[in-house]
């Protein structure tokens, strides 16, 4: 029995490794006097998942254009496994891809597509040739090679059944698994998905979110997955590289991005739930309302600061810190969203449990959150502070505030 | 390992290897010949002449002052002027007719749709030759058919006062089905919800609906059928070289059929350079023509 | 007026069909006169149809003059063009509509103005040119003219815009260099573009007579309406039946085409409405 490279990785999970495989130095790439990516540095190790998470226009995909060999760095350089390829095209630098659109060639089938790839590899020009593929003895046992593994590869994503079909007589999933068979064909460096999942319907798109993870853990290979999407991001990679405005904001496994943002705009864009923003000046004593039940630790006074409260890290408590009333209630089943003003021109969503009764618009709520798990940003640079809020001792402040309400 | 160019370079090889054939092919197929014509147009230089000499204006001056030149201008200018009328109105009637018979019969509409394409489809100077027998003096259907009915038969080609509009009866005949395929795709681009606007507003019957919807909206169509019907028309050599090389005495005689005789028979390429520039002026100028409206037209509505 | 409703109704059609009858009226005459015996030709009085089918014209068109090598050359020059033109028009098309190349904009340019220029203008400096390169009078003067068709790069860059940029970058990623990208993806998939342009220059070349009156005077370099006036000139004058049965089998091809493929006839020759 011939050996599949991917067969070569331990099942017992995600094969890990440290060595660098892919890394970016410094790249940046101007359109005329735009600038797309401002010298961007990364490093991916050898075997991870690595997103890149970012809005639209961000430069994910140039970075993912850049890494593939499609675009080249106005600066800066593109390293695999300690070489250069700055300069070198896609194919030498024999990286697979998966497009958004899926990118099949319409005029083949799928097993044309699928060959095409290997073909283009392993077989000689003239071997190629129409006519001479089936004289050449050289090319007959190629090609009935190159046969074997695409029909691996159609087994392994279930689509033997249409390997004999133009790209047009399938459906979406269908030529996303066809798409991911072309790349998955021959053995990649690595593998570049560019929103590979967005053109699916919900449902399928959490189907393929695990196959993917899957075929990771199968293949032991790099993959490097660029979507605007934060819960595929979240759901699927080992490491996130946020991505801004043509930087690179954050890097990080998912829960530091999540936990840790390193900006008001990652903790913005992280997250099930738009993360509410508060902002406030900072005082020697305690902190104007809302938050006057807190002083703050790490910030000088006067200096305006950004409270960052998610969503789902509010729960409705007695002695909850924050007191105010329900103005909006979007009702989700287990969980409801509830727009809470709290006087002051302050007001905050709160994710409200369900199963104990859902409260009603109007209702008065008094409002928890964990002092540790609030992230305080620069009102003006919106960078992280080491700063944190510490509960004042007792509620000594606040029945007086109650009063003047 | 090889020495490696950088990407900027290789691309640019690239490019220059996809463009370079087409782009020269262009240059010295196209624009260098229409510079050597504009220059020629000023020469009384002669095919297989050593020298030339420069004569300005001098050609262009023979060509609207001759009798003969003239004759060549005036002609061209009747035949456009009545092939692109007419060629234009015949079409939207046939057009219109067939629009509304495809609803109704469309098999027999698609079998006359075929028929008044045919002319488009056939070799025209074959047709041309066929024609010829049709309007043969003696034993042509035309004027058999004449004689038949008491009426008497005509010199359609060989008479001076007959022949230039007999030939422009052979252009409509070539053109209709050209344009007739030009309105119909216009017609089937009305949506029909504008149709049933207009009924609801009051246009009860197809004289209404046609002054209310189907002319304004085919007002576009309508001039770009008649700026390519004037410029096929300005063309018009086919049937002039077949028929009546201009003849009798030039009665017949087109821009570009003198083009040909001029230079090509008499070898004189300045004068030929300046019938060409001539007739070059005038397809550009409608085809300015053409952007022009089109553009407003697009503004406007 | 409601009693003459039904008679109006019908004045239309009537009329429509009236006047496809005329339009056909030439097609009708001249397979009539191609299958006339030839002395019911010049015999007086009208007869649509021939009394007895007379095959032998089409025999005669064959021995009287070279047909078959007009068809040839027709198809030699007609085939000649549209493979240079295509090999030509389609690596060009690609760049203008896929690469981003400094020079893309002005050459694109020099399409739109090619566009402008008729055939016809170029004639004489073309002329001069195949003359000093001694290659007035064969199958080259009539081919190497029209090899830089404006038009068809005009047209394929149209569809190749079309193309996403992703199936590009998967076969550049696929390892095809940019020319096989061209010729196994963009070409490929440019079919209908392919189609309509091939009948396009197809019709165009095998109905010009322009040209080759113009580059070659030898009778055996001459395509079919060439020949057709050879044929009517000089060999037979006045013998109609045959020169009938010629003209009827030049002009069969294309009309056989129209006729098959409707469609895609019809849209071929009508994009030349956008060649000025």
């Amino acid at each position: 029995m011939r050996r599949l490279w991917w067969k070569i990785v331990d099942t017992s999970g995600a094969a890990i490794s440290l060595t660098v495989m892919i890394e970016l130095k410094d790249v940046t790439r101007r359109f005329g006097t735009a600038v797309a990516l401002d010298r961007i540095s990364l490093t991916i190790e050898e075997g991870s998942f690595t997103s890149l998470l970012g809005p639209s226009g961000c430069g994910k995909s140039t970075t993912l254009r850049i890494i593939a060999g499609l675009d080249q760095p106005s600066e800066g350089d593109v390293v695999f496994a300690g070489r250069s390829v700055t300069g070198m095209t896609a194919a030498e630098r024999n990286i697979a891809m998966v497009f958004q659109s899926y990118a099949l060639y319409p005029h083949m089938t799928v097993r044309q597509n699928i060959t095409l790839p290997l073909a283009m590899r392993e077989m000689s020009r003239w071997e190629r040739m129409v006519l001479l593929d089936r004289l050449l003895p050289s090319a007959r046992r190629k090609s009935a090679a190159l046969a074997d593994k695409v029909h691996a590869v159609a087994a392994m994503l279930h689509i033997e059944a249409l390997l004999d079909r133009k790209p047009n007589a399938l459906s979406g999933g269908q030529k996303q698994r066809a798409a991911v068979a072309r790349a998955l064909v021959r053995d990649p460096v690595a593998f570049l998905l560019d929103e590979p999942l967005s053109n699916l319907d919900a449902a399928l798109r959490v189907q393929m979110r695990s196959e993917l993870t899957d075929l990771h853990r199968r293949t032991g290979r790099t993959f490097i997955y660029v979507t605007h999407d934060q819960s595929e991001a979240m759901s699927m990679s080992d490491r996130i590289a946020v991505i801004m405005q043509g930087r690179i904001v954050q890097v990080g496994r998912p829960p530091e991005i999540y936990e840790q943002p390193a900006t008001r705009e990652v903790a913005a864009f992280i997250g099930d739930h738009p993360i509410n923003f508060l902002e406030v000046r900072a005082a020697a004593g305690p902190l104007p309302p809302p938050f006057d039940a807190f002083a703050l630790d790490g910030a000088e006074a006067g200096r305006r600061i950004v409270v960052g409260l998610r969503p789902e890290g509010l729960r409705p408590a007695a002695d909850g810190a924050l007191i105010g009333r329900i103005e909006r209630l979007e009702y989700l089943g287990s969980q409801a969203v509830a727009t809470v003003a709290l006087g002051g021109g302050y007001s905050v969503r709160a994710v409200l449990p369900t199963e104990s009764g859902v409260a009603a618009v109007g209702e008065a709520v008094r409002l928890g959150f964990d002092a540790g798990r609030v992230h305080l940003f620069d009102a003006g640079s919106g960078e992280r502070l080491a700063a944190g809020l510490v509960p004042l001792a007792s509620g000594a402040v606040r029945p007086a505030r109650r009063t003047t309400r | 390992m090889t020495r490696r160019l950088p990407p900027r370079v290789a691309a640019a090889l690239t490019d220059t290897a996809l463009v370079a054939p087409a782009t020269l092919a262009m240059l010295v197929l196209i624009f260098l010949p229409v510079l050597i014509v504009a220059v020629l147009s000023f020469t009384d230089y002669q095919f297989g002449a050593e020298t030339f000499r420069w004569i300005r204006f001098e050609n262009y001056a023979d060509l609207l002052t001759d009798r003969i030149g003239r004759r060549a201008v005036v002609n061209t200018l009747i035949y456009v002027g009545i092939v692109m009328p007419a060629a234009t109105l015949l079409a939207l009637l046939v057009a219109l007719g067939l629009h509304g018979m495809a609803r109704r019969t469309p098999g027999l509409a698609g079998v006359l749709r075929t028929s008044y394409f045919m002319p488009v489809a056939a070799t025209i100077v074959a047709m041309a030759t066929v024609w010829q027998m049709l309007l043969h003096p003696s034993i042509g259907l035309v004027n058999q058919s004449l004689v038949a009915v008491g009426l008497s038969a005509q010199p359609w080609l060989s008479d001076r006062g007959l022949v230039l509009y007999t030939l422009t009866v052979i252009g409509i005949w070539e053109t209709v089905g050209y344009n007739m395929v030009l309105f119909l795709a216009g017609l089937a681009a009305i949506p029909a919800h504008l149709y049933d606007a207009a009924e609801v507003d009051g246009a009860r019957d197809g004289w209404a609906r046609f002054w209310t919807v189907t002319w304004p909206l085919l007002g576009p169509t309508t001039l770009f059928v008649l700026v390519i019907t004037a410029t096929r028309a300005f063309r018009v050599f086919e049937t002039v070289a077949t028929l009546t090389r201009g003849g009798p005495a030039f009665a017949s005689d087109t821009l570009v059929y003198a083009m040909y005789r001029e230079g090509f028979v008499y070898f004189k390429a300045g004068y030929s350079s300046a019938i060409t520039m001539v007739f070059f002026a005038c397809v550009l100028l409608l085809t300015l023509v053409q952007f022009r409206v089109l553009n407003r037209w697009v503004h406007y509505r | 007026m409601t009693v003459l409703a039904p008679i109006t109704r019908l004045v239309g059609p009537a009329l429509l069909i009236l006047g496809a009858a005329v339009v056909l009226l030439p097609f009708f005459w001249m397979l009539s006169l191609s299958l006339k015996p030839a002395d019911e030709i010049f015999a007086p009085g009208i007869h649509l149809l021939p009394s007895q089918i007379e095959w032998r014209n089409y025999l005669k068109a064959f021995e009287e003059v070279p047909l078959h090598r007009y068809l040839l050359n027709g198809v030699i020059v007609c085939g000649g063009i549209l493979v240079f033109q295509i090999l030509i028009a389609v690596p060009c098309a690609y760049a203008l509509a896929q690469r981003r190349f400094w020079l893309n904009g002005a050459i694109f340019t020099l399409v739109l103005a090619g566009l402008l220029v008729p055939y016809h203008v170029t004639a004489i400096p073309v002329f001069l040119g195949l003359a000093e390169l001694d290659l007035l009078n064969t199958y080259g003067a009539l081919i190497i003219p029209f090899v830089a068709s404006v038009f068809g790069i005009f047209l394929f860059r149209q569809f190749f815009a079309t193309l996403p940029a992703d199936l590009i970058d998967a076969a550049r990623v696929d390892g095809l260099s940019e020319m096989a990208i061209v010729w196994r993806i963009a070409f490929p998939n440019a079919w209908p573009a392919a189609t309509a342009f091939g009948i396009f220059s197809v019709v165009a070349h095998w109905n010009d007579l322009f040209w080759p009156l113009i580059a070659v005077s030898d009778p055996d370099l001459a395509t079919p309406p060439r020949g057709i006036l050879y044929f009517r000139d000089e060999e037979a004058g006045s013998d109609f039946g045959p020169l009938m049965a010629a003209t009827t089998i030049i002009t069969a091809p294309l009309v056989i085409a129209f006729l098959l493929a409707q469609r895609k006839f019809i849209q071929g020759v009508t994009m030349s409405g956008l060649k000025g």
